[in-house]
Parts: C-alpha cells; sequence; structure tokens
C-alpha cells in the first residue's frame, strides 16, 4: 500500500467535506461503541479480564523467543512449517515460492492486515498469480481497487450504493440495493474462486505454542472455505500474535469479541492445527507459517514495547474521536486510528508519519478501551519527543514552543508576558468581549471566536488584594477590588 | 470538617489560562476552599504547569518548567487548582526525573498532593455544603484528562445537586472530547471544528441553558464554538457556580465593562 501518511492535512480536509463517508462514520460512531459498552455491561468480570489479558501478553513479550520456538516445534510436528520472515520482502518471496511450488493460478485469501503491510496482492499479481479476496468488504475493495480503512472492518467508509454500483459495474448485474441480495451475488461469485483455488492465505488472530495451532476468527465464515478447501494452506502472520496455551487463547477470544463488535464470541472460530491427518475429512494437504517481524522485536525494551500486546480488536479507532471524523484512509498507510500512530511509525518511519501521533488531543478514550491497556497516548508523547529530537517537528511550531517554554521558566518574565497578553487581547475583543479573526492564530479563528480575557491577570488582582487586606476578606469582594 | 483539626494549608495552582483569561475562576475556587476553611495562599512564582512543552515532546523544558513549579509549591499540604488537565499534568512529574534526581521524590510528593477542585472538596474534604444560588438547567462536559486521568465525574454533578433548583440535563456524548486538546487545535483545526461542532450540537439539544465544565481550555473552545454559532447557551466553569460567582458576563459573553464593575 502506497504511503501517503505525509499528506494526512490534506486527506483529513477532503474526508470532512466528503458527505458518503461522514454518512459511513457515523453509521459506525453509533455502532461499535454502543456495542461494546452494551457487551461489557453484561459482563461484570471484564475489568478482571483485560487485566489477565495484559499480564498474559506481558508474559509472552518477555518470554517471546521461548514461546516462538515452542509454536514452531509443535508446528513442526504436526507436519507444518514455518517459515521466519525478518522483513517484508522475506515474507512476500516466502509467499510466492510456496504458491509456485503449488503450481498456483490462483489463491483465495481470507482478510489479512499483515498481507496489506507486506503488500501481498500486488506482488503475488506481478508474479501471476491472481488474489481473490473473499471477506465481503475486502472482496468490495479489491473490485474498487480500493484499500481498507478499518483493521476489521475494512469497507466501513463506503456506503451501500457504492456496493451496489461496483457489483453492476464488475459482476454486469442489474443495479440492486438490496443487502440480501448483494450478499447473494458476492457469494455465488466467490463460491466458484473457492473451488478453484489452488492455495488458501488467512492471517491469524492468535498462534498457540502448545499446540501449533493459529485461528482466525469471522463473522462470515469465508476462512473457513478459504484454509479448508485449496491444497495448501499459507497462514502469513506476525510474531507478537503467540500465546502460551489454548486456554490463554479463549481468554483473549472473549476480550477480541467483546472489544470489537460487542459479540459475546465471533460467529466462526477456526482452528487450524497442521495439513489433513489420514483421517480427516478435510483440510490442506499443507500447511505452512509465515511469521513477519519486519520492526517488531526491536520494539521490545523501548518506549514501544507494550504496543506488542494489541490484539488488534479496533476498539480505539472506533471510540476515537479523530478517527471518527476523518476515517482511516487519511492516516494514509496500513493502520489507522491510535493503534496506527503508535505502529505506524515504527513500521515506515517517523519522518514519515509525523502526523500521525500528532493528530492527537491525548483524550485518552483509546487507552480506556484497549482490552489489554495499551497507553496509546503516553506511547504517542514518545513518538513527538523522538521528532523533537531529531528537529522534525515544524519550525514556526518549535518556535512557539521554545519561546513559550522560555518565558514559562522565569516566572517574572512569565508575570509581565501574562499581563501583556490579557491586555492586549482584552483591547482586541473589543465590546463584544469576542476575538474573531487573530493573527498567526488563524486554525483557532477559522471556526470559532476567541472569548477575551475579562482584563487583569489573577496574580496581579490577587497580589493587589493581598498588600491592601490586613486580614483575608471575602473573595467575591477581592474579585471587584 | 471537624473543628478540632487545624485547616489545611493549601497552595493554588492557578493555571495560566485562568491567570490570563478569566481571574473569576481562581476566585471562585478560593472562595470554595476557604469555605470549605481551608487556608488559601498563592505562590507568585507559579508560571504553567508545562503541558504544551510535554505534549509537544520536548521534555527537557518541561523538566524545568517542573521544578519550578516543585520549587513554588514546596511544603503546601495541598495543592488545588481548577483544571484537570493542569493537575493531571502535576501528577505525571515523577516521570520527568531519574531516579537519582533529587526532584524525583519532591515531584512524588507534590503528585500525591495534587488535585483538581471539585474532587477536592468531595473526596479529601467531604465538603457539600454549597451556598449558591441559580436557576435553570445546565449541561456538563466531562473534559477528558479530569475524567479519565483523575476519575473527576459525580464530583462536580454531586455538588452541583445540592443547588436548589438546578437542574441538570446530560447531554448526549458528555465524555467525548471537545476537540482542544491544547496544541491540537492549531494544528489540526479543521478536525478540531468537527469535535466542537459535535458537541456543540450536543449540548443546544439538551435545551440547556449553561454548559458547565472544569477546564478553561475546552470552555473557551466550545464557548468560542457556539458564540460564533450565534448559540444563546452560556459557558461557564462549575466553580463559578458552586461559589456563586455568576454575576459576571459569561465566557465570551458581551456587555462586559470591568471599569463599570469596579
Ligand atoms: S491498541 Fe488496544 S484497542 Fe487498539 S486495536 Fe490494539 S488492542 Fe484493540
Amino acid at each position: 500500500m502506497q504511503i501517503n501518511s505525509p499528506d494526512f492535512k490534506n486527506s483529513s480536509k477532503k474526508a470532512l467535506d466528503n458527505p458518503g463517508l461522514q454518512k459511513a462514520l457515523g453509521n459506525l460512531r453509533n455502532g461499535f461503541p454502543v456495542k461494546r459498552a452494551n457487551a461489557v455491561q453484561r459482563m461484570p468480570e471484564f475489568e478482571l479480564l483485560r487485566n489477565e489479558g495484559r499480564d498474559i501478553k506481558n508474559h509472552v513479550i518477555a518470554n517471546l523467543d521461548f514461546y516462538l520456538e515452542e509454536f514452531e516445534t509443535n508446528v513442526t510436528k504436526n507436519g507444518g512449517n514455518v517459515h521466519w520472515a525478518c522483513d517484508a520482502e522475506d515474507a512476500r518471496k516466502a509467499i510466492l515460492d510456496i504458491c509456485q511450488k503449488a503450481n498456483a493460478k490462483t489463491v483465495t485469501k481470507g482478510k489479512s492486515m499483515v498481507s496489506e503491510e507486506i503488500n501481498l496482492n500486488e506482488y503475488l499479481e506481478s508474479n501471476g498469480v491472481q488474489p481473490v479476496e473473499t471477506d465481503l468488504g475486502e472482496y468490495i475493495l479489491q473490485l474498487r481497487e480500493d484499500h481498507p480503512s478499518h483493521i476489521i472492518a475494512p469497507a466501513i467508509h463506503l456506503n451501500l450504493d457504492d456496493v451496489s454500483s461496483i457489483f453492476s459495474e464488475k459482476h454486469g448485474t442489474p443495479h440492486t440495493s438490496d443487502p440480501a441480495a448483494l450478499m447473494q451475488e458476492a457469494r455465488e461469485v466467490l463460491r466458484d474462486k473457492f473451488v478453484a483455488a489452488d492455495v488458501g492465505i488467512t492471517g491469524a488472530n492468535f498462534c498457540v505454542a502448545e499446540t501449533g495451532s493459529t485461528i482466525i476468527v469471522t463473522n462470515e465464515g469465508n476462512g473457513d472455505l478459504t484454509q479448508t478447501l485449496p491444497r495448501v494452506h499459507i497462514v502469513i502472520t506476525t510474531i507478537d500474535k503467540v500465546v502460551p496455551t489454548l486456554e490463554d487463547m479463549s481468554l483473549f477470544l472473549r476480550l477480541l469479541a467483546r472489544s470489537a463488535t460487542g459479540q459475546e464470541f465471533t460467529v466462526y472460530n477456526t482452528l487450524s492445527t497442521g495439513p489433513r491427518r489420514e483421517n480427516d475429512a478435510d483440510g490442506p494437504e499443507e500447511y505452512h507459517v509465515v511469521l513477519l517481524d519486519n520492526g517488531r522485536s526491536e520494539m521490545i525494551g523501548t518506549q514501544f514495547q507494550d504496543m506488542l500486546r494489541c490484539i488488534r480488536c479496533s476498539a480505539c479507532m472506533n471510540h476515537c474521536p479523530v478517527y471518527g471524523a476523518v476515517g482511516g484512509h487519511a492516516y494514509g498507510w496500513v493502520y489507522p486510528g491510535p493503534m496506527g500512530s503508535v505502529l505506524t511509525p515504527k513500521l515506515i518511519g517517523i519522518e514519515k508519519s509525523g502526523h500521525l501521533p500528532n493528530a492527537s488531543t491525548f483524550c485518552g478514550k483509546c487507552e480506556s478501551v484497549c482490552p489489554v491497556h495499551i497507553p496509546l497516548p503516553k506511547m504517542m508523547r514518545h513518538w513527538r519527543e523522538k521528532e523533537f529530537e531529531k528537529h522534525l517537528s515544524p519550525k514556526g511550531f518549535r518556535f512557539g514552543i521554545g519561546t513559550w517554554a522560555y518565558f514559562a521558566k522565569r516566572p517574572a518574565l512569565y508575570r509581565w508576558l501574562a499581563r501583556a497578553s490579557a491586555f492586549s487581547l482584552k483591547l482586541m475583543g473589543g465590546k463584544s468581549r469576542r476575538i474573531r479573526s487573530l493573527p498567526l492564530k488563524n486554525g483557532w479563528t477559522a471556526w470559532r471566536d476567541l472569548p477575551a480575557p475579562e482584563g487583569g491577570t489573577f496574580m496581579d488582582q490577587w497580589k493587589k488584594n493581598q498588600s491592601t487586606e490586613t486580614s483575608p476578606s471575602h473573595p467575591d469582594n477581592k474579585c471587584r477590588s | 470538617m471537624t473543628l478540632t483539626n487545624p485547616p489545611h494549608r493549601v497552595g493554588l495552582f492557578v493555571t495560566c489560562l485562568v491567570d490570563m483569561f478569566r481571574p473569576s475562576i481562581g476566585f471562585a475556587t478560593v472562595k470554595l476552599l476557604e469555605q470549605a476553611g481551608c487556608i488559601v495562599e498563592v505562590p507568585d512564582t507559579q508560571t504553567c504547569c508545562g503541558q504544551p512543552s510535554f505534549n509537544s515532546g520536548d521534555r527537557s523544558s518541561t523538566a524545568e518548567i517542573a521544578k519550578n513549579v516543585i520549587d513554588a509549591f514546596d511544603g503546601f499540604e495541598y495543592i488545588v487548582g481548577p483544571s484537570g488537565s493542569c493537575i493531571g499534568m502535576l501528577r505525571q512529574y515523577p516521570e520527568l526525573f531519574s531516579d537519582n534526581d533529587p526532584y524525583k521524590a519532591r515531584a512524588e510528593t507534590l503528585a500525591t498532593r495534587a488535585y483538581e477542585i471539585t474532587s477536592f472538596l468531595t473526596d479529601i474534604l467531604s465538603f457539600d455544603q454549597i451556598i449558591a444560588d441559580y436557576q435553570g438547567s445546565i449541561t456538563y462536559h466531562d473534559s477528558c484528562a479530569g475524567l479519565r486521568e483523575l476519575g473527576v465525574k459525580n464530583q462536580p454533578r454531586q455538588l452541583l445537586g445540592k443547588i436548589d433548583n438546578l437542574d441538570i440535563k446530560e447531554m448526549n456524548e458528555a465524555e467525548t472530547c471537545c476537540g482542544f486538546g491544547g496544541t491540537f487545535c492549531i494544528k489540526y483545526p479543521d478536525i478540531s471544528n468537527r469535535m466542537v461542532s459535535n458537541k456543540s450540537s450536543n449540548a443546544e439539544d439538551t435545551g440547556a441553558k449553561t454548559l458547565l465544565g472544569g477546564d478553561l481550555g475546552c470552555l473557551l473552545n466550545m464557548a468560542g464554538k457556539l458564540k460564533r454559532e450565534g448559540s444563546t447557551i452560556e459557558v461557564r466553569h462549575v466553580v463559578e457556580v458552586l461559589a456563586n460567582m455568576t454575576q459576571a458576563p459569561a465566557i465570551g459573553e458581551a456587555q462586559y465593562d470591568l471599569a463599570n464593575e469596579l
């Protein structure tokens, strides 16, 4: 996926002016968060579960090598193969290699953000292998040559009309705005693809070390077909997805479903444990797991380590007022919203993604809903610190903050500055007591007035009161003295 | 408060916005603290809590500013301010200093003594003898830092509940950010505008006469938007109502001439 993060400001402006997108975002804001809140309310022990989830993840991160090796050993024992991939290039090559050995012409794909991260579709296509997305949202996006704007609801930026138009255009069918009919249409097209595919590629929500299993959760069941019908099943996932036991996995499934969609459990929870065994009714002949690092192991021991706890539930973006205003595409790369604002700078560099950790009010809503208590605002601030250290923040802004800090460190000068500002802003407010336009602060006054100061600083008035009064008098009077 | 206890000695953390824009919030805070039996002092070397630097990634300036605050408030039993956001910042000071820095322990002491005014009155002093007269309905915006960092939610409502004839009409998404975010509103004005527009329409929908909150930054933002839209909702800091100091015009309201008031 092309990197458009440096253009965040323009993209977000366009997003705010796009009525279709705004309608779709309205549906999102009124959907997932409400469902999550209800689900959490129905489960009194949810907070305990969150703490447990955090602790398990911390334990895994501290012993990552151990659990990854245990996972590999068990995958191999089951007759599968683990491919270690340092970076995107390694992962793409490993996958293409398996596809070519299987003589694959088409591959079906379950939804996978990691495959977006490594640009898998473009790569396979340019090497003569046709990927077919089987998640409904992803399928729609593939037809539109579009990209996901959300990590669990990839086509959330679209409305029914958009889907209806692209189906009619690409399938040659009459226009319909009946969701059930559209779904049926997609099913029919995809059914043939499932049967024709030589290889099925899925992601993994979790990798279970003790059994060597991977699991994907979907609400459509497309994942089942993607991993059981083709001869070869490839799982593309990252090293941070490993959990010790099936028991631990169950805990995360409970947290995940509630945090993501407010469901008690996702509809399809599909475990894969190696290739088909002799007495199995179905399943692939080959089972491969490509374990991608792509910079994640470097986060261990840094200020960003806690980010590795992320279970990709999307709660942080569903509740984020900035995401809710501009949508996922504005962030300009694979991972949007608060989790993306922390992860993306690590994956593509802070030089290209500086806007992301800056475009936050630090309202803290994301952290308050994150099922594994990731301190997202704090880590966004750490990225700002990195930017500041590297002198990447805009010059004018640095100057402004620097000047401010200069005064804030010097109380006497600061008193003078506060007095002067209060005086001049009051003057500018005039009789209306509101400033409608302010040089250098156009960001504020373009959209709202600036209420003018009352006049005089608190510190001056307080001092005056203290020197004119021997005993403390009523502050009401002080205010007016 | 039992009379046998000596009065608490409280240092007022004025906050830079209150100092510059609306001193009456500072005086209302003092009035409430004195009503609750505290002795209030205002150290005159205080400046700003350092949030603009902290949130811009300038840690070393933040630490310098923090040292100034720590020195200014040395020895106070409590440090109280009319802002969840600035008090939240004071509580984060310890992480600015390394373990062998002598300021570390002092920062920790300060952090445990720093309180937002409504939570100080209710949670620490169990004070609820509000003597205020207010007719009409209010709606309350929960500012983010107060709400999520300090757990300020019921405290202001509990105190407001003591006022006869004051009716609280909760708005939708009261806990959603208003889009102020310090430098955010200047850096990303279009997004900030969308957020404050949502807030103003939620406030309008309640039909309340007054919008209250506990952080002047958010209040300036919301008042600025409501006034630009021509709304008649008045915007005030919650302490103005609690201290019965609503004679002065609301934030951003016209017809206020300090000279005539003096
Ligand atoms: S950061 Fe937390 S809330 Fe966001 S996707 Fe990851 S686990 Fe979910």
